[in-house]
């Protein structure tokens, strides 16, 4: 093993240790992803107390089925899968749901989604201080219907492809394309309002 | 020439490097002709990187406490099946 091969080789010994038993290993793993997974609960099920819930159930189950994890693939995207049907499984059970099923058909069609066309300092991330940062991009997403959410949530913070998202959320892969377009658009606009050059205004409607 | 709506159809596709070689050749003669898809282009893929490159949140203590205890009782069952 390369010292630039640590990162996996790590996490591959941690599985194969945790497999053999070895509790600690186990307990590495949970550390390294709690903050990762319970991200993701808390973006799909909009709620604390929920967000909580999957978070234990999905470490609890990928514990149980341990065994069936193929070490072919990687760790995390096997418990990313875990842990959004354990959220999708709460939603569905909320008895005062008021939430759209992620799997109904939306509107992504006539919604003009681009409004505003500024351009973005050089580094805007400097302008503000980390947690600052995290709260513009939390707010941001918490702001999308979960429809949309949930799609760039899946593709493009935990890096699922097209194919693996629209088997998770029961979709098909235009209607993935479609939301995560829709995502990727709302939330730049959204952005814009925060990073824009100071003092470079412009306006456009398409 | 493509329109610019016809352009922000194919953008995320795009951005994905799925679009074939036609295609592309056709969007990016957009871009350079059109200064308001080339920002609205570069914007978004730098939304994307900024949550890319974010890490979550640590997670508040008493949480992390509970997540640990209940996998502890978990790897304690596992060692002895029979246990409660
Ligand atoms: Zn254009």
């Amino acid at each position: 093993m390369t010292t630039t091969e640590t990162g996996t080789f790590d996490e591959a010994s941690l599985v194969r240790r945790a497999k053999q038993g070895d509790s600690s290993a186990y307990s590495e793993l949970v550390s390294k992803y709690e903050r990762k997974v319970f991200r993701l609960a808390k973006n799909i099920t909009q709620n604390d107390e929920d967000a909580e819930d999957v978070l234990q159930d999905a470490f609890l189950k990928a514990y149980e089925h341990l065994d069936d994890f193929q070490e072919q693939s990687k760790f995390y995207t096997w418990l990313v899968r875990i842990a959004v049907n354990e959220a999708l499984m709460r939603l569905r059970k909320r008895k005062t749901d008021r939430t759209v099923p992620l799997d109904e058909p939306v509107d992504t069609g006539e919604e003009t989604v681009v409004r505003e066309i500024a351009v973005w300092e050089d580094d805007p991330e400097q302008r503000y201080g980390k947690t600052e940062l995290r709260g513009i991009l939390d707010e941001s997403i918490l702001s999308l219907k979960p429809a949309f959410r949930t799609v760039f949530q899946l593709r493009d913070i935990e890096e699922l492809s097209t194919e693996e998202t629209a088997e998770l959320l029961g979709l098909s892969v235009p209607a993935v394309k479609s939301r995560l377009l829709r995502a990727r658009l709302q939330l730049r606009e959204r952005l814009t309002r925060f990073f824009k050059r100071k003092g470079d205004d412009v306006f456009a409607y398409l | 020439m493509l329109t610019c709506k016809e352009f922000l159809q194919e953008l995320s596709d795009f951005l994905d490097e799925t679009v074939d070689p036609g295609l592309r050749n056709n969007l990016e003669a957009h871009i350079t002709a059109c200064p308001n898809c080339f920002v609205i282009l570069d914007t978004t893929k730098r939304t994307i990187q900024v949550y890319k490159g974010v890490d979550a949140q640590p997670i508040p203590e008493d949480v992390h406490l509970r997540l640990m205890r209940a996998v502890d009782r978990k790897a304690a069952a596992r060692r002895q099946p029979n246990a409660t």
